[in-house]
């Protein structure tokens, strides 16, 4: 364990800075669990709390932004103090995109809450975010704890994720191809499904950096890709 | 329009819009190749085993550091550590003290610096030192620059001994601010100014290695630019081991860093992984300032 400044105040600043990402961290979990049960649900009113729930998160980003300038300024960190200013910089401006993302679900809601959606469809979209929301729970436990192994399978695991969106991708095609009418609909999920697997970026890009705010070094690795929608097409007589 | 660092380097690295023909696009060509693995450079002096002792007490532990040529080494540590200590082995400045005993070996570009049949004197003069305070001589401007050079009988004319005032004055970026003052007291320069003038006399003596003892602890903040400009231009052609307490300083100037606790080294390397990765516990406690 580390020993503590001799100036209290600049341990105090630093404790602080974790202290609010961690709130903020907890905020972005929230809404992205709402969000996504407003868009199971239908549930209008319970989108647009979501919606206006986003701006408490820009709030910490700009707030956390201010103290890590700040204290560049008055302390000039060094090591381990440069890293976790440096570090935290990142992880807000990551967690400020995941709430975009999650507020982006919420939006679709208004569009697409009278439609009836497809059970097979939604339990995989269901299963999805549960994986995207308790990676992301594990990044923000892996960042409070220093805790490197669990940053890398954190790491390790968004290729999951990865699996389910390229699976969901090709489903919700097919249903696309069988009746137009479904077009509106899976458009927006399609986006949904999309949203879910940059939030598993995201937070990929959080473990990487606890790697480097406790060892001080990149995680040596090739970063895990399993999404590959980008190259898939599905032929009408498939 | 905003105005220019003092310090050059720091203004490429802010200013991505380079012009191939601008000033700071050839500081930064210079700055990539000087700066791109010091491990290729040749190491300049040598320490195996520096122990050193002042009468009972002992001051230094086993110290092995490589220092390396054309480069900047910084020692840093809390007061008491040893790094004064050890930068005044390398010219031999502990001899002056009686109680002073110094064992192990420290070799310029291969030569033992404590052979017996070595002029100290000499030794001296290709190791120059700018200490905490500036010490101008109470004599005048070209004087001071010119003392050390008639001592050594550097020049053969007055002519000559001109030239090398003037070159050295350039060399330390003081010379446009003096040159109508030759004649004038050194200390009736301003406190950058006086350091600079030492910095000259210093580099006038044609030295190898300059040593410097918390060169700026006694300046503002604009005179510390310009000495730390100075450095960075300095080491082109002179090896410098600076003793600073200015953590920032020391992560600015120089590409080496050695950590002193204790009369040890406990850890050495390049200056920007002791500054953003230090692999030693009590470095990142010290440089963090975790201290106590």
């Amino acid at each position: 364990m580390t020993t503590e400044h001799i100036v209290t105040s600049y341990e105090d600043e630093l404790a602080s800075l974790d202290s609010k990402i961690a709130q903020m961290g907890g905020l972005t979990e929230t809404l992205v669990a709402q969000a996504f049960d407003a868009l199971c649900k239908g549930d209008v009113a319970s989108a647009n709390n979501v919606i206006l729930d986003d701006a408490k998160i820009d709030e910490f980003e700009l707030e956390i932004e201010e103290q890590a300038v700040t204290m560049i300024a008055r302390r000039q960190p060094m090591a381990l103090d440069l890293r976790q200013i440096m570090v935290a910089i990142k992880i807000t401006s990551d967690l400020e995109r995941i709430g975009d993302l999650g507020k982006n679900i919420a939006k679709r809601v208004l569009s697409i809450h009278s439609e009836s959606q497809p059970i097979q469809l939604m339990h995989g979209m269901k299963s999805m975010q549960e994986l995207a929301l308790s990676q992301l729970k594990d990044v923000l436990d892996a960042y409070a704890e220093r805790n490197t192994e669990k940053a890398l399978a954190v790491w390790r695991g968004d290729e999951e994720i990865d699996a389910i969106y390229n699976s969901l991708f090709r489903e919700l095609l097919t249903y696309m191809m069988e009746d137009p009418r479904n077009i509106g609909l899976c458009t927006h999920l399609l986006f949904c499904a999309k949203n879910l697997e940059r939030i598993g970026d995201h937070t990929t890009n959080i473990a990487e950096n606890v790697h480097y705010l406790v060892l001080g070094t990149n995680i040596s690795e090739a970063r895990p890709k399993g999404d590959n929608t980008s190259r898939m097409l599905i032929n009408q007589d498939d | 329009m905003v105005a220019t660092h003092i310090v050059e380097s720091e203004a490429p690295m802010l200013d991505k819009k380079l012009d191939v023909n601008d000033q700071d696009a050839n500081n930064l060509a210079e700055a990539e190749t000087t700066n791109v693995d010091p491990a290729k450079k040749s190491t300049k002096i040598t320490s195996e085993d520096i122990d050193v002792y002042y009468g009972e007490k002992q001051a230094l532990f086993g110290i092995n550091l490589d220092i390396l040529e054309n480069s900047v080494t910084s020692l840093i540590g809390p007061s008491g550590c040893g790094k004064s200590t050890y930068l005044r082995c390398i010219n031999r400045m502990n001899d002056v003290i009686d109680i002073c005993r110094v064992s192990g070996t420290i070799k310029i570009d291969g030569n033992d610096i404590y052979d017996p049949a070595l002029d100290v004197v000499e030794l001296r003069a290709r190791i120059g030192m700018v200490f905490q305070k500036p010490n101008p001589f109470p004599k005048s401007i070209y004087d001071n620059i010119a003392y050390g050079p008639r001592i050594h009988g550097l020049t053969e004319s007055k002519d000559e001994l001109d030239e090398l005032v003037e070159s050295s004055l350039v060399k330390a970026g003081l010379w446009k601010e003096v040159k109508d003052r030759l004649a004038g007291p050194g200390t009736g320069l301003s406190g950058g100014q006086q350091q600079r003038l030492c910095i000259a006399r210093a580099i006038a003596t044609k030295p190898e290695v300059i040593l410097m003892d918390e060169p700026c602890s006694a300046l503002d903040p604009i005179a510390t630019a310009t000495i730390e400009e100075l450095i960075d231009e300095l080491r082109q052609n002179y090896t410098i081991v600076i003793v600073t307490h200015s953590m920032q300083q020391a992560a600015r100037v120089s590409q080496r860093t050695a950590f002193f606790h204790l009369g040890k080294v406990i850890e050495e390397g390049e200056t920007t992984q002791i500054f953003t990765n230090p692999q030693n516990e009590k470095t990142q406690d010290y440089i963090t300032g975790r201290f106590g």
